[in-house]
Order: structure tokens, then sequence, then C-alpha cells
């Protein structure tokens, strides 16, 4: 099972975080900071896997990927497949690539809700959902489709007399 | 419109905590948002729910608390527009936890929106479910879930096939439900609904065994269709990775396919076919066709033995170590590790591959490869695997070498076959990466070269050649510090020499030179100098030549400004100029050291270091406990109970020098006392020894303090020695008693008088140091036998500090025709407000009898 996805930049600040294991705000925060200290002493010549039993528990392990500014890691038991993870995460960064058009880590920032939108697609409650990157792509614009179909009935004129009324 | 609702946008907000320079000004933002949030919250404003849940994850994100905002997640769930209900279940996923009593609220919206037209609001509350879904809803929810498993619309489905998995993990009992639609998922053509309906499977076999005997008889060979089908497939973009047609499907079918043949012969007999074509005719030079292979290896090696697969698989594994990609030779090395328990020829075939991987430029494939490497040394390979690992130990990474040394030291300790190799190889390591080897191997290093009569000569030679070119390790100066005050006569007049070696002359004032050397080395820590000054003292008895030099050298130190040194130099610099009769005897060479005791107490002493983590105090603690001549002192039960009247918890500061005495007298009397006789704990003298340069730590013992009287049966015939070696002490405190007759006069008291004892209490206090009290204690036998075995046992308040000498005898003659005396110290910290007190306890035999009388001395004349 896959215990958490965290995308953070390579200054440790997190862009994405999500556990797939209950963790309070503070021990995410924890656990993030714990693992950027492990992934920032790493050199860039060596394996992308790391034990993570001293940060995540026993028997887990965490893969990572440093792209540009950004380290998408994704932390996983036993009964996960390391070199599938690596692949996992190439997914993950595919699809990303091809719904922002080169994605860069502003985009992320920006948005966050639609990461979550595609992980979501992507990994479900901490087990591979979808690995082509074109059927997630296709679930998650057809979800943007109608948010904004159904925003543009019933948000934009709110958020407009919103503005006139301030 | 609420007028202090923040209007700002989320993505103004990001910006706004984007433009933060400091953790202050971000925490500044962000406080002023939630305030904004939480009023819109509090007013009920519907237009902004959406976008304050949307800031509120953000927020969360950065670690903020948010759970404000949970009540806000199931009205957005509950309301009936798309973004509205994304929003609301995305919050719900992160904000809350399936522990909160707040959930249990959305179960009804939950259950509307599984049955809802639209497709994708489906999705969304299957998402949130599989998500964060707790037992009780999990049961409430299944039906619908199942429901769903047979719809046609694939996403769904695949969803709703994950989903299961969470239900089936809350709610185990709800596995048999499952079964059968998870099995038909089975029959699917789409990737995806295949792959969720396969981990479905899978985690039904983890909680059920009749699942995993319902599905091993049903579904093996649709299993087998699916991984021939995919593997013969043609190209098919759409789950290509890297030219592998759908590698993920590949893995889960190999993964449930293991859990299916373990345990099960016939099963795993069928699987053979497809299990040698996928690991002969996968492509392993992209990461997508190795990760199948290594999917496949972990299946052969997890189902029954079948065939030549097993070889296979192991020679996959050998052709992945000398893969570019680090990341293959780490899973490589991962997976030999598991596969060393299954088939440990095999592995051995590949060891020269592994040995390479030690010397991999990634410090992680270097770690793991040689923890394999650990494992694969047997008797046969234990020389030619050390002597490459001790040859890259030269060339090795500053950071490896820590590991590389345990890894070697642990080899050779535990394969060596003669002594003289063992010693060798330790000799090459200590000199190669002497800083890095732990205290226990050198310890223990000593104890062999104290065991081995015929190496000793040897070893000492050795190690002085050693030395000579890797002075700056701190370990092997040690050793050779040690060997060197122990058989620096067998240096010097080259004694046992084997006939390998070349012979050299060294003079006695060469071995001098070399403890001088480390004496004032500014390299030298503490240790290593309180070792030297120790091994100069012995060699100044052995070589009378050099003692008027040595007298020297010691004298220097006792201007030292380690309280310790200056100590021991001023003690030794008393034994040579006032007790050379006695000083022979007294530096005499160490017994042999009780080698099957040590390993004992270091395989001890390193279990409970794995528990207690680097708790090297708690041991040392433990050890620290000692009799005069090594002896381990039984643990202190009975005095226990003389401690209560200590309540509170003020640390008591060591007193060092009663245990430089203890070590003192400890290689004294064994040495003249039982000559021939090993003590049964011998090598805690070493440890004695060593402790001299490691900071005192028994608070036990003084805390508890007993007269050495106690230790009589050991310590009686060399009493008379005793009392010397005292006397020579006596020069450190007479200084200061002086002025005794100035002292105010206390009137003595009869502390303690039963039918058969009498004790009395004279005291004699110094002016200047108005705490310190000494207290001179007589006893008195008062019936008609003679006591044997006398001890006399104190304990007093924290607040007061108890050092009791040695008593004059331990012999109490009948009808009061003699006394013991002893002098006890007390130092009262709380002079002037509190006043003494004490408990005593007396043990002793009356014709073989053992007595023992106890009691409170409450009756100290005021002002002590």
């Amino acid at each position: 099972m896959i215990r958490a996805v965290i995308v953070m930049n390579t200054q440790g600040k997190p862009r994405l975080l999500k556990f797939y294991e209950f963790q309070p705000p503070e021990k995410q925060q924890e656990l993030t900071r714990s693992v950027f200290a492990v992934l920032s002493g790493r050199p860039d010549n060596v394996s992308n896997f790391v034990e993570a039993d001293a940060i995540f528990g026993p028997g887990t392990r965490l893969v990572y990927k440093h792209l540009a500014t950004l380290y998408f890691v994704f932390v996983f038991d036993s009964c996960e497949n390391e070199l599938a993870m690596l692949d996992l995460i190439q997914v993950l960064v595919e699809t990303l690539d091809r719904c922002f058009k080169n994605v860069c880590e502003l985009d992320i920032v920006f948005n966050f809700n639609k990461m979550h939108t595609i992980l979501d697609e992507i990994i479900f409650g901490g087990q591979v959902l979808e690995t082509s990157s074109e059927r997630v792509l296709k679930a998650v614009e057809e979800i943007s489709r109608l948010e904004k179909s159904a925003s543009s009935v019933s948000f934009v004129p709110k958020s407009v007399s919103g503005r006139f009324g301030r | 419109m609420n007028p202090f609702s923040s209007g700002t946008r989320l993505r103004d907000m990001i910006r706004a905590i984007r433009a933060c320079k400091t953790a202050a000004e971000e925490r500044a933002v962000v406080r002023k948002e939630c305030a904004a949030i939480r009023s819109s919250i509090s007013e009920n404003d519907q237009d902004y729910r959406h976008r304050n849940i949307a800031k509120l994850m953000f927020i969360h994100m950065l670690g903020y608390p948010t759970h404000f905002g949970q009540m806000e997640c199931l009205k957005l769930i509950a309301s009936a527009g798309f973004p509205e209900k994304r929003i609301g279940y995305l919050g719900l996923m992160l904000l809350l936890d399936e522990r909160q009593e707040v959930l249990m609220l959305v179960t009804n919206s939950l259950k509307q929106d599984l049955n809802h037209t639209n497709q994708y609001i489906v999705g969304l509350a299957l998402c949130a479910l599989g998500n964060i879904c707790s037992a009780e809803m999990a049961s409430d929810l299944a039906s619908e879930v199942e429901r769903l498993l047979l719809t046609r619309d694939p996403n769904i489905k695949k969803k709703a096939a994950l989903c299961s998995i969470r239900i089936v993990r809350k709610v185990p009992d709800l596995a048999e439900n499952f079964l059968s639609p998870a099995a038909s998922l089975l029959k699917e053509k789409h990737h995806g609904v295949l792959i969720a309906g396969i981990q479905l499977c899978t985690d039904l076999c983890k909680v059920s065994a009749d699942a995993t005997k319902h599905l091993r008889k049903n579904c093996t060979e649709g299993l087998i269709r699916i991984l021939k089908d995919v593997s013969n497939s043609s190209y098919a973009p759409e789950y290509d990775i890297a030219g592998i047609t759908d590698p993920f499907l590949h893995i889960r079918v190999l993964r449930l396919m293991r859990m299916l043949g373990q345990g099960d012969a016939d099963t795993s007999e069928h699987m053979n076919d497809i299990l040698a074509q996928i690991a002969s005719k996968t492509e392993s030079n992209k990461n997508a066709g190795n990760a199948i292979l290594y999917e496949c290896v972990e299946t052969i090696m997890g189902i029954e033995e079948t065939s030549g697969l097993r070889v296979l698989a192991i020679n996959i594994l050998g052709r992945f170590l000398s893969n570019r990609d680090n990341n293959i030779r780490y899973v490589a090395l991962n997976m030999l590790m598991k596969a060393i328990t299954v088939d440990s020829q095999a592995v051995q075939r590949h060891r020269t591959t592994i040995l390479e991987c030690v010397k991999d430029s990634d410090a992680s494939i270097r770690k793991r490869a040689l923890e394999l490497v650990f494992l694969l040394v047997n008797d046969t390979n234990a020389k030619p695997l050390t002597k490459e690992l001790i040859d890259y130990l030269e060339v090795s990474d500053q950071d490896f070498k820590g590991d590389l040394t345990a890894i070697i030291c642990s080899i050779i300790e535990k394969l060596f076959q003669e002594k003289k190799w063992y010693i060798d190889q330790m000799l090459k390591v200590l000199s190669l990466a002497g800083s890095y080897v732990k205290d226990d191997v050198w310890h223990a290093l000593i104890v062999a070269i104290s065991n081995g009569p015929d190496l000793q000569g040897y070893s000492v030679r050795s190690l002085y050649k050693a030395f000579q070119t890797s002075f700056e390790q701190v370990s092997l100066v040690r050793v050779v510090v040690w060997c060197i005050g122990e058989y620096g006569e067998m240096l010097v007049g080259n004694v046992g020499v084997l006939e390998v070696e070349e012979l050299m002359t060294v003079t006695e004032s060469d071995t001098v030179d070399v403890l001088e050397a480390c004496l004032t080395g500014h390299s030298s820590d503490f240790t290593t100098r309180s070792m030297s000054l120790i091994a100069l003292l012995k060699l100044s008895s052995r070589f009378p030549s050099t003692s008027e030099r040595i007298k020297e050298i010691i004298t220097v130190h006792k201007g030292s400004i380690v309280l310790e040194l200056q100590q021991r130099a001023i003690e030794f610099n008393s034994i040579i100029q006032r007790h050379e009769n006695i000083k022979s005897s007294l530096v005499e060479r160490m017994p042999v050291l009780d080698e099957p005791a040590y390993m004992v107490k270091k395989a001890n002493s390193s279990q409970e270091n794995i528990v207690a983590g680097k708790s090297s105090q708690t041991s040392l603690a433990g050890t620290s406990v000692k009799l005069p001549n090594g002896v381990a002192k039984p643990p202190a039960a009975p005095l226990v109970d003389l401690l209560d009247l200590s309540s509170d918890d003020a640390p008591v500061p060591p007193s060092t020098s009663k245990d430089f005495l203890h070590d003192l007298l400890g290689i004294d009397l064994t040495n003249s006392s039982s000559s021939g006789i090993v003590p049964s704990g011998g090598t805690d003298i070493l440890m004695d020894l060593l402790s001299i340069g490691t900071p005192v730590q028994n608070d036990i013992s003084t805390k508890i303090v007993s007269s050495n009287q106690g230790f009589a049966p050991t310590t009686k015939p060399t009493f008379p020695t005793t009392v010397q070696v005292l006397d020579l002490l006596d020069g450190l405190p007479s200084n200061g008693s002086v002025a005794g007759d100035q002292s105010p006069l206390y009137p003595s008291i009869t502390a303690f008088q039963s039918s058969a004892l009498k004790i009395m209490f004279s005291f004699k206090k110094h002016p200047e140091n108005p705490q310190v009290t000494e207290i001179h204690a007589t006893f008195m036998n008062l019936l008609s036998d003679a006591y044997t075995d006398f001890v006399f046992q104190a304990a007093v308040p924290k607040f007061i500090q108890l050092h009791l000498d040695p008593a004059s005898s331990n012999h109490l003659p009948a009808n009061g025709n003699g006394t013991i005396t002893q002098t006890l110290t007390v130092t009262n910290s709380q002079h002037g407000q509190k006043s003494l007190a004490m408990r005593i306890r007396m043990v002793y035999k009356v014709n073989n009898q053992e007595k023992l009388e106890q009691g409170q001395i409450n009756n100290f004349p005021p002002g002590l």
C-alpha cells in the first residue's frame, strides 16, 4: 500500500501532501521535514530508494524523483514494488506535464486543487487506480468541464455580485 | 455581505503567502485569512464556503490548524453543485480523519451521492469513502459499493473495487460478500478495472484463508491467461511504459500469483511455464521491464519450489547487479538478501559481483552490499573476503569506513580459526581505521592477547611496528599502550619470536619514548593518557634503568589540569618515591583475563545496547559497581531498605578517589594473595583499569557506601598490605587535618547498643570545613563468642555524603576483649539546617551462624 505522496520543492516547502493513513497536521509537517532532511543530503548519482523505517515506521521505503525544482516522493510499504513505484511517479509527472503543458512549480502551487484531482485519479486510498496517463487526463478534463459548466451557472455570478457588494 | 470577510481570491492568498519573506510574516497572513474564514463561517456565508475550504486546504498543507473548517466540508458535500461537492470531498479527505465523530454525519450524503446519476459525483463519493471510511461507515455503505462493482462504467467499477479494499480492511467479516464480484472482475478486458480487481483479490487473500482457497481453485487459470495475453499482446500505446505493455498489470498479477502459490505445490507447478516465460523473455534494458522481472523473481522465490526456476531467478538478480542503473542494483541486493535464506548456494555464486558492489559509488548500495557480504561469509571464504574488504578499507570513503570497519571486525571475530590470523587482521584494521573501531572490539583483542601466552611477544612487537606508521589511530594507540605496559619486556627482549617474524631491536628507552609520545601527544585523549600513565608506572618497575626518566615524566603531570591525571600522577609519584618495596608486586602483570566471561558480557552489553539505544551509560553504571578484586558486587538488594531515609533525589557527586583505591587494591590484592588463582570475574580488572579513563558514573556505589571490610573473605589474608596501601595515600588528606585541636569538641555517643553489640561514635571536626565530620566508630562484642566476618554498613539521607574507610579488622573478640575501629567521613551539605541521621546494619558470624542487626542513629550531638 502507498502510505503517502509528498511533492515539495528543493527548499523543503511542501507543494502537495497526501497521506493515505491519517496524520495530524503537525505530524505531517514533521514527516515532510524529515523526508526533506534525508533527500537534501543525497547526491545526484545515487539510487532513488531510501529506507524510511526511521520516519514512517518499520518496513516502509520511499522512492523519490528530483525534477527541476521539485521532489516527488512516494512512501509505501513492503507490498509494493520499488521499481514500479518509480514508474508510477513517471506516470504522475507525465500526466501533470500534459495537463499543464510543461509543468513547473508555479503551476502546482496555484493549482494544488487540480493536483489533488489528478492524484486521486491515479492513486485511490493508497492503491494504484490507473496507470494510463491518457485515461487519467480524460477523467480530469471531464471533471474540469463539469466544474466550469456548473460554475458558469451558479458560481461566477455570485462572485461577481460579491465584488460589487464590497 | 459580511464586511470583514476577506474578499481575496484563493490565488491572491497564495500570492500573499508566497510574498512573505519571513515565517512571522507568513504566520500573520495566515492568521488574518483564518480570522476572515472563521467569521465567514460564523455568518453562515454560503457564497464563499467553496473558496474558504479551498483556502483552508492550502493553509492545512502549510501546517496550520484548520479544524474549524470541518463542518463546512460537510455542508459543501450536502449542496447540489458539482464544484461545491468536489471541494467538499477534497476537504473531507484532507482535513478530517476517520476517528472524528463529525465523520458519521457524512454517511447520509455519501449514500445519496453513491446513488447519484452523475458518474463523476459517484466517483467523488467512492474516492472519499476509499480514503477515510471508518469501520461503521464501511458496514453501512458496503452494500452500495457492492452494487457499484456490478455497474457497466469502468471508471466507477475500478474505484468501487479499490474502495472495497478499504472496506474489507476495516471490516474483515465482509470479505465473503465481495468474493464473487471480485472474482468476476478478473474476466474484465479494461486494464484499469483488471488492476483494481486483482488488487481487491490480493487483499481478500490477506484477510481470509477461505478467499485464498476459493481464488486458488477458480482463478489461477484466469490469471495465467491474463499474463499470457498481456505479455504476448501487440503494441498497446495507452498502457505502454517505455515499450513494455502495462507493467503494472504484470506486477499485480504476479503478486496475486505469489499469494495463491504460497503453500500449494500444485498451483505453483501450474504457474511454472508462464513464470519461466516472463523471466526469460522480458526485456531488461528498461526500468519497466526490470520492474516486471523483479516482481517475477519475488514470486518465484515466494511460491513452492519448482524445478530450476529459482536458479533462473537468482541469475536474473546476478544480472541486475551489473546493471548500470543504481536502482536496479539496489533492488537486486535487497532481493538477494531475502533469497539467501531460500538458496544460499545459488547466491554464493554471485559473490564476486556482490563484493564489487561494496565498492559502489552509491552509499546506500555499498551499505546493502556490505550487509549481504556479511551474510555470505562462512568458514571457507572468510579469509579471502576479509582480505578483499581490508584492502578496500584503505581506499574507501571516510564516511563509509565506520560501517565497513564494524562489519570487518565482526567477520574476524565471528569466523577466525587461528588466533594469529585474528590478531594479524585486527592489527591491519586498527592501523588502517583504528579511529573507527568500537571499544568492545579492541577490548576483545586485549582479552585475546592476554589469553595467548605464545603470541604475546609477537603481538606487542607487531603493535610496536604498526604504531610507528599509524600513531594517529586512537584505538590502535590504546592497544599499543596497554600491551607495552603489560608485555614491554617481551618487546625489548624479543621473547617468543615466531618463525615468520623479522627481528628488530627495541631498547628500553624506545618503549618509554612511545608511551611518552602517547602521554603528551596533543592528539591523545584523556583515556589514552591515563592508560599511558599506568603503563609507564608498570615499565618503571620492569626496566629499572628507565625509572628515573619515568619518574620525571610522571612528576610533570602532577601539575596536569585534568584532575584525574593529576591525581594519578601524584599517587604514582608517591608509589615510586616512598613504596619501592611493594612497587613491583603492585604493578605486576595482569592476571589472564577471563575470555569466556568477557564474551558473555560483550554479548549481553551489545544486546543491551540494541535495546536501550545508545545507552552505554546504563551498561557502564551496571558494571562499575565492583569489589576491590574485581568480583562483581552482588546486587545490593538488602541495603535498599536502608536507603529509604534518603527521600529527596539530589545526585551525589561520585567519589573517584575511592574507586581508584579499589582499582589499586584490585591489582595488588589479586597478585599478592591469590597467586595463580584467576578471580572469577577477571575481566573486570580490565574494566577497572579502563574505567580510569571514562568518567565514573556509578552513582549507586556512592549512595550505598559499604565498608571494604564487607568483602572480608577475599581481603582477609592480605590485610596488612591494605593498610599499607592506604597509608601511602594518607599524604593527600592529612595536610588539611593539622589544626584538629582547635575544633570544637563534641561528646562521644553510644550510637547503638543491643545485647550483643555496642557501638561508640566519637567526633572530630575541622574548623575550616564545618560540613565535614570525621566519626570514629568503635565496635565492641558483648557476648562470650567471638564474631567473625564482621561487616558494618551505613546509609545516610541524600543531603549527606558518606565515606567509609576500611575497618581495622573483621574479627571481633569476645567479652569486649578487643574492638574494631572504623573511620566514617560524613559531609553534611545542609550543615546548620539539618542534623545528621544514619541507618546502620551489622552483619557478622557467631559460631558460623550469620547474624544481622540494624538500627537508626538519631542522637548525634547538635551542630554536626
